[in-house]
């Protein structure tokens, strides 16, 4: 990598909640500029350097025929290629289509639907191109952007949780809403990374983090449907914004064919 | 010459309402007093200065993956049992830095180890469990060849008020595993719970000290025996609903035993070290979700994972050491790859080290049977039923 590695960051189809992170972090923020050069991030700054470029962190699923011909053509600009957050890991929310009938949606939606051409199924960026490390989250951890950033300028490989979201919800002593109040949640089966932000404030974690690295969702909403959890409720529960990553596909499938 | 304060082994009778005095004279004392306080549908350990903030009148229901606050018709201060949170949370943290360095202008290193704050803490409430879990915690930190000085710096000033269980929660099995329930040392006072009193046995010099300031009156022999006889009569009661378990319940993951475990330790070691391949491992690698909940709440699991956490001009650097878990892949990660790729392989590391090899390790056992890792595993997975399951198919 160059002395000062180029970093590029890239929309599609997203709520630009990830890149946000990236002005979100403030305090860091003119570190991270004196550490790398912030070449294309139209969010920020108007002025775009060409590629090629040392880090290209991509948001957003890939929803359109043109997508999937842009994500070809940066992955060859880009040396390292993350993905940040649950759309360009896994689909996002807007891959709850693949579901369902598109043109069903475009014509309750649009009053020219003509206009409209998209694919029918939003997929991750991995299903596209090689992806070298995904960052995930829903939005993504500011912390997490950081360390990934300084692990690359570092040289060094960069050091994740795979693990669930209750290790750190233990770690923060906060009590199991699903132990102590039979709340169905996903938190065994989320990977950490929010710091297991939701039950803290008594709420159910909803997979914002996708899968865990062992995620053993059918064991889950078996134990949650003896206890007396509504099946539709755990079909919409798996399929949030992570509903298209494999783990949680699977369960909410699985969960719909024994309807 | 009398003593200036209660000896050790003494018995002393208080009213209720003076164990506040017991609490003031730690406070006074420097202490930063904790004991179990009733927040978000659970008795967890917390700030406690007034015995009015104990959850008197409640008590817990605990099962497989199941724990509710219930009311207790006989108005107990103590009646409840053991909560998520263990004496492991206060003397080895969740997260803590052990050294910081820093580089200056010229380019120099310089690292300091950072030891935790002084004030000591004092908890009340253990549980006889929970004392012996902080020993089999004690030759894990402090009697290896290495001495953990942030364990250490904890551990030597901690006051423990203890107190005789009078109650089982289904998950209870202190009496398979000889750890209970009856407080045997460890603590510096211990507290036996009666309608309008508490007798106390006095554990150390300190808490005699503690308890001479109080209003205290001696126990007659009758006391003392009456004191003896609570966890004495739990304990009975406890080996006896042993006798209406299931011999075995092999193959059955719906296995429910509402009156309460039992873990027949007999040739443990050798029985789990001889089925390494047992199809049991298979069946629960199945059911278990990798979470790691009972590792972080067992009050003896010590794993931890130390980071050097650099600030992003890579002049600061603090080394974290983090509760870590064996059911995790970075746990066996190693430069070839994840040795436990499997969760049957990692449940399996867990309980053998946890009821057989911790015998060759540390000469005792790493289960107190406190039941924490069946209540708050979300699928309630059962450590008595798995032992039982293996031994059922063997005998």
């Amino acid at each position: 990598m160059t002395a000062k590695p180029k970093l590029a960051v890239f929309k599609f189809a997203s709520c630009d909640g990830c890149q946000l992170t990236l002005l979100d972090c403030e305090d860091e923020l003119l570190a991270v500029a004196e550490a790398v050069e912030i070449a294309y991030f139209l969010e920020a700054r108007t002025q775009e350097i060409e590629g090629p470029y040392d880090i290209g962190l991509v948001e957003g699923s890939v929803t359109t025929d043109h997508d999937a011909r842009r994500i070809r053509e940066i992955r060859k600009q880009c040396h390292y290629l993350i993905t940040i957050g649950a759309c360009a890991t896994s689909g996002g929310i807007q891959a709850l289509r693949n579901w369902a009938d598109l043109p069903e949606f475009v014509r309750h939606v649009y009053a020219d639907p003509q206009v409209i051409s998209a694919l029918d199924t939003s997929t991750p960026i991995a299903d596209h191109v090689i992806v070298d490390f995904e960052l995930r989250g829903c939005p993504i951890n500011k912390q997490q952007l950081l360390s990934v950033l300084l692990s690359l300028i570092g040289g060094h490989k960069p050091r994740l949780p795979s693990y669930s979201v209750c290790i750190p919800c233990k770690q923060r002593q906060t009590v199991c809403v699903a132990v102590t109040r039979g709340i169905p949640c996903l938190g065994p089966v989320t990977q950490a990374g929010c710091n297991a932000i939701c039950p803290a404030y008594n709420r159910e974690c909803f997979g914002c983090y996708g899968p865990q690295q062992q995620a053993n969702v059918p064991s889950l909403t078996h134990q949650f449907l003896r206890a007396g959890a509504d099946r539709g409720h755990l079909v919409r529960l798996t399929r949030n914004f992570n509903g298209y990553a494999p783990e949680f596909r699977e369960a909410s499938n699985l969960l719909e064919q024994h309807d | 010459m009398a003593p200036r304060h209660l000896p050790v082994g003494s018995f002393v009778r208080i009213d209720k309402h003076d164990l506040q005095s017991i609490l003031d004279s730690l406070s006074q004392r420097g202490y930063r007093t904790i004991g179990p306080r009733l927040r978000d549908d659970a008795m967890v350990y917390d700030e406690l200065t007034r015995v009015s903030d104990l959850p008197i009148g409640y008590i817990d229901e605990q099962d497989g993956g199941r724990y509710r606050v219930v009311s207790d018709p006989q108005q107990r201060w103590f009646g409840y049992v053991v909560g998520p949170h263990s004496l492991k949370n206060f003397v080895f943290p969740p997260h803590e830095t052990l050294l910081r360095s820093h580089r200056d202008a010229d380019g120099l290193w310089s690292t300091q180890t950072e030891l935790p704050e002084t004030r000591p803490v004092a908890v009340l409430g253990v549980r006889s469990c929970d004392l012996r879990a902080l020993r089999v915690q004690d030759r894990v930190f402090l009697e290896g060849p290495y001495v953990d000085v942030h364990y250490q710096s904890r551990r030597e000033p901690l006051f423990l008020v203890a107190v005789n269980c009078a109650r089982a929660a289904a998950t209870c099995f202190c009496h398979s595993m000889k750890t209970g329930p009856a407080v045997r040392g460890g603590h510096d006072l211990a507290l036996t719970e009666f309608v309008d009193h508490f007798v106390i046995e006095v554990g150390s010099d300190t808490g005699g000290e503690v308890v001479t300031e109080t209003n205290w009156t001696p126990c007659t022999i009758e006391e003392v025996q009456a004191a003896n006889d609570v966890p004495q009569r739990l304990s009975s009661a406890m080996q006896l609903r042993d006798k209406t378990l299931p011999a075995s319940s092999a193959g059955d993951v719906e296995v429910d035993h509402p009156n309460g475990r039992y873990l027949d330790i007999r040739g443990i070691r050798e029985l789990l070290l001889d089925n390494l391949e047992h199809a049991r491992w298979q069946a629960v690698g199945k059911r278990c979700l990798s979470c790691a909940n009972c590792t972080m709440v067992c009050p003896t699991c010590f794993c931890s994972s130390v980071e050097e956490v650099a600030s992003l001009t890579q002049d600061n650097v603090e080394r974290k050491r983090s509760w870590a878990s064996c059911f995790t892949a970075e746990h066996s990660y190693m430069n070839s790859g994840t040795v436990r790729k499997t969760t049957a392989s990692r449940y399996r590391q867990w309980l053998t080290h946890k009821l057989a090899t911790w015998h060759d390790q540390f000469g005792q056992s790493g289960c107190v049977g406190c039941g924490r890792c069946i209540t708050w595993c979300p699928v309630g997975i059962d450590l008595t039923v798995e032992v039982a399951a293996l031994r059922g198919d063997k005998s």
